[in-house]
């Protein structure tokens, strides 16, 4: 019998239909992936597992956990099964705990509650929970606070409230979504194993075909709230019969299709676009008592590197590596402690910003969020004619309005959406604008930071092939800041790993990601999630 | 911690500082002489000059303002002319009705406000909510001085429980203490209404923040019922805001209450410092502005401190 039975789930929340017909069964010990678009109903009905809806929600069907029916289940009863014999993880560590308990707290206060524990046991098992996920007694008391773990080991303190009490069923919602590849590596090895000790299973919700490939016994595929396939994970996935597997599995391995632009310097003579020389930034780290010293931390570490025009360089390194302060000095958002900038020939470091104009106009940004980058009181003819205003000559309202509807042209929207608000797009739709307002400019160098990684396989796969044209017709050079070795293959020619502060490793994109040199490379290639190479494994394990 | 503390405490006496040049120069700065414009137009030149002298208005600006300076880090904030005594005493007597007024009334509003913001939050949307939030926005709309003349009605002229004004002073005995205290009660009520109806509203703002926070739901996840999770992870979450509007009040609390005073015939700051506004009695007005300056720094201390009760990550390096 199963531990879960989902038949033909419905949901609505104030009117929209959220879930139309889900149906999954998970049995004792077994992972079950749960693969879809955003939007297409995984968290909800995770939530719907929890019964922890939002207000007006109706959901309609069965879901049967253990024997009980959850959806007529008392909220007295829910609460005895949520966090005993159901647990769950969520998406975003930095807000998933509580900022002002500590670690210890939050975890030996589920023990408490369900055990009627006191006060020292539970803090024992909390302790021992905590050691079990790899946060040990000597650097991680149960009196730190949230605040003071990075990403990942907030992620452990989430996974050891959800298993703390050893449930029957763990319900993981992209648990490393927000993590780079080396934590996700590491989180995903965490849950196997907490899995195999306790026997307990595991529901892995998730957007990535790989990470699924890697960890499922069966997977469910789910679309507009409604069941695609469902079936053995390594079946579905190398079979592909279903034509949305099939389009999933696609654009989760698309590479766009580039035509050989100028290699590094095409030409010896050519003169770079970019060149960073030495380039050091050190951030003052507060003193830890009133009369302890002040320290420095050093975030970008004489890092020297060129970027010609209309190369496409990726940079590569793990969450913290500090890839994002080397891009803020080359966009003169912030002073380089030491080293040099010279863009398009002339030093950027100590100019004003009267002087940057130029170089601001050749260097424009495309940011990860498209949801936090526009103002949503704004239309689209101001959000993309924003830095026209660095041009020499400002344009009149009629040109200002060609130039707008020429760069939604480019970068595949309509011309009539000018006049709409933000709102009003999509996701993918949303940073298409972004890189709209990018190339009004006509910019020689575009800094993108982690620009698909917000969003769905299928929506990336779009927006890469955007960036590839763009590219090609423009002759636009890139820097794609990334943790994603898969967005590095897939439109660069060069990369650039960086880790601690420092550049690594360099080389053409291909010969990098084939054969890694560096320890840094090579750790990210190894926890880099690869579909192909996952069920090739898989496949193999199965037949031999 | 420490070192976030004695940040703290060095900023507040630097504004101390610039509060005391700022409060002395405006004196300054005022059309006329200040001894004329205490005396008025018919005084004497004998008067004037005698005056003159004992402010020391014939001696250089800078020594003038060292020599206040000195004397109210010493406690001595001269001598009120009007009152014929040290401005010193004067306050003295009207914090005694002043201080504790502001207290209890602080108190009552916080009772009141905090649960009815963090039930209004609970139930959102709901008839609770809008009933709750509806007599809030009567508390915030309907002047105090009303509320104080409806409860000396009911409580004082019809029910006879407590007198309808005047304060007898907190004597040697309990029994005194005791009459001084029921004197205070219907104006701190009549203080607090208004405060906890605007402290109830930015308690529910907070909370129904808080409750939208990823947190929440991580708490929810291990079985917590509803009820603990609003009181034991959202509350303290939704605490900064509340304090910050708690510290302003009490500031407010302290010297802005000439109203209920008047309405209860308190001898409070308020009407001490109306008073010497009216009588033009600089020194008292420069002595008593001086004293709430320096207190309302303090409240900003105590609830500086007070977030990083509340807040693990103010407190910085451990």
């Amino acid at each position: 019998m199963s531990l879960l039975q989902i038949e033909k789930l419905t949901l609505s929340i104030g009117g929209s239909q959220i879930l139309r017909s889900i149906d999954i069964s998970i049995e004792p010990g077994e992972i079950m992936g749960l693969v879809g678009e955003s939007g297409s109903g995984k968290s909800m009905t995770a939530l719907s597992i929890m019964k922890l809806l939002p207000p007006g929600a109706r959901a309609g069907g069965r879901v049967q956990f253990d024997g009980i029916d959850i959806l007529s289940a008392p909220e007295a009863a829910m609460c005895r099964l949520r966090g005993d014999d159901i647990g769950m993880i969520f998406q975003e560590p930095m807000t998933a705990l509580n900022p002002v308990k500590t670690i210890g707290q939050q975890v030996a206060e589920g023990i408490r509650w369900h055990t009627g524990a006191n006060r020292a046991d539970a803090e024992s098992r909390a302790r021992a929970m905590l050691e079990r996920v790899g946060l040990p007694e000597k650097e991680f008391p149960l009196t730190r606070y949230p605040h003071e773990l990075s990403g990942g080991q907030r992620q452990r303190v989430v996974i050891a409230i959800a298993c703390a009490l050893k449930p029957k069923l763990l319900i993981a919602d992209e648990p490393t979504t927000a993590l780079d590849v080396v934590l996700q590596r590491q989180i995903l090895t965490l849950l196997r194993e907490l899995v195999n000790e306790s026997g307990m299973s595991l529901l892995l919700i998730s957007h990535d075909l790989a990470v699924v490939a890697e960890m499922t016994d069966r997977l469910t595929i789910i679309r507009d709230g409604a069941v695609m396939e469902a079936g053995e994970t390594v079946q579905i996935l190398s079979r592909k019969t279903h034509p949305y597997t099939r389009q999933l599995a696609e654009a989760s391995t698309h590479v766009p299709a580039r035509v050989a632009i100028s290699k590094p310097g095409a030409g010896p003579s050519a003169a770079p676009l970019l060149e960073v020389e030495g380039l050091t930034r050190d951030y003052p780290v507060r003193p830890a008592g009133l009369f302890a010293r002040a320290s420095r931390f050093r975030a970008v570490d004489h890092v020297s590197f060129s970027i010609f025009p209309g190369q496409s360089v990726a940079l590569v390194g793990r969450s913290g590596c500090g890839k994002s302060t080397l891009a803020r000095m080359i966009l003169a958002l912030d002073r380089p402690s030491s080293g040099s900038i010279r863009f398009m020939g002339q030093e950027i470091g100590g100019r004003s910003e009267e002087a940057l104009r130029p170089a601001r106009r050749n260097m424009q940004v495309v940011f990860q969020d498209p949801y936090g980058s526009f103002d949503p009181r704004h239309r689209v003819e101001r959000l993309v004619a924003e830095p026209l205003h660095l041009a020499d000559e400002k344009p009149g309202a009629a040109r200002r309005r060609d130039l707008v509807a020429e760069a939604l042209e480019q970068v595949g929207l309509s011309p009539l959406d000018i006049d709409k608000y933000p709102h009003e797009f999509s996701g993918g739709q949303r940073q298409r604008l972004a890189i709209a307002r990018a190339i009004i400019t006509r910019p020689k160098l575009i800094v993108a930071d982690e620009p698909v990684s917000a969003l769905d396989v299928s929506i990336r796969a779009q927006i890469l092939d955007l960036f590839a044209d763009l590219n090609d017709r423009l002759g636009v050079a890139y820097l794609f800041i990334t943790h994603d070795l898969r967005v590095a293959r897939a439109i660069t020619d060069t990369v650039l790993v960086m880790h601690e502060g420092k550049i690594v490793e360099t080389g053409p994109t291909e010969i990098v990601l084939d054969n890694p040199r560096s320890d840094a490379a090579r750790a990210l290639l190894a926890a880099a999630p690869d579909l192909g190479l996952t069920l090739r494994k898989r496949l193999a394990q199965d037949t031999g | 911690m420490t070192a976030y503390l004695l940040r703290r405490l060095a900023i507040a006496v630097a504004t101390l500082f610039v509060a005391s040049l700022v409060v002395f120069s405006v004196l300054e700065i005022l059309p006329g002489d200040p001894a004329r414009l205490m005396l008025g137009l018919n005084a004497s030149p004998d008067a004037l000059a005698a005056l003159r002298t004992e402010m020391g208005l014939d001696r250089p600006l800078a020594a003038r303002y060292l020599d206040w300076l000195g004397g109210m880090i010493t406690g001595d904030f001269g001598r009120s002319l009007t009152y014929s005594s040290p401005v010193i005493d004067l306050v003295k007597e009207r914090l005694a009705v002043s201080f504790p007024l502001a207290l209890i009334a602080l108190t009552l509003s916080t009772i009141i406000a905090i649960p009815v913001g963090v039930f209004a939050a609970a139930r959102r949307g709901k008839a609770a909510d809008t009933v709750a939030m509806g007599l809030a926005q009567v508390g915030v709309a309907v002047p105090n001085f009303w509320f104080a003349l409806l409860l000396v009605y009911v409580f004082a002229v019809s029910l006879r429980l407590v007198p309808a004004g005047g304060f007898p002073g907190w004597g040697d005995s309990w029994a005194s203490h005791w009459q001084a205290l029921r004197a205070l009660i219907l104006p701190a009520i009549s203080l607090a209404l208004p405060q906890a109806a605007i402290l109830a509203r930015v308690t529910r703002s907070a909370t129904v923040e808080v409750l939208g926070e990823d947190y929440i739901r991580t708490a929810r996840a291990k079985g917590l019922p509803y009820r603990r999770v609003l009181w034991r992870h959202a509350l303290r979450n939704a605490m900064i805001p509340v304090l910050t509007i708690m510290g302003l009040q009490f500031a407010f609390l302290l010297a802005g209450t000439i109203i209920i005073e008047n309405v209860f015939y308190l001898p409070g700051l308020g009407r001490l410092i109306f008073q010497a506004i009216s009588q033009r009695d600089l020194i008292v007005v420069e002595g008593v502005v001086m004293l709430l300056v320096a207190s309302v720094i303090l409240i900003n201390l105590v609830v500086d401190i007070c977030y990083t009760i509340v807040d693990p990550r103010l407190r910085g390096g451990r």
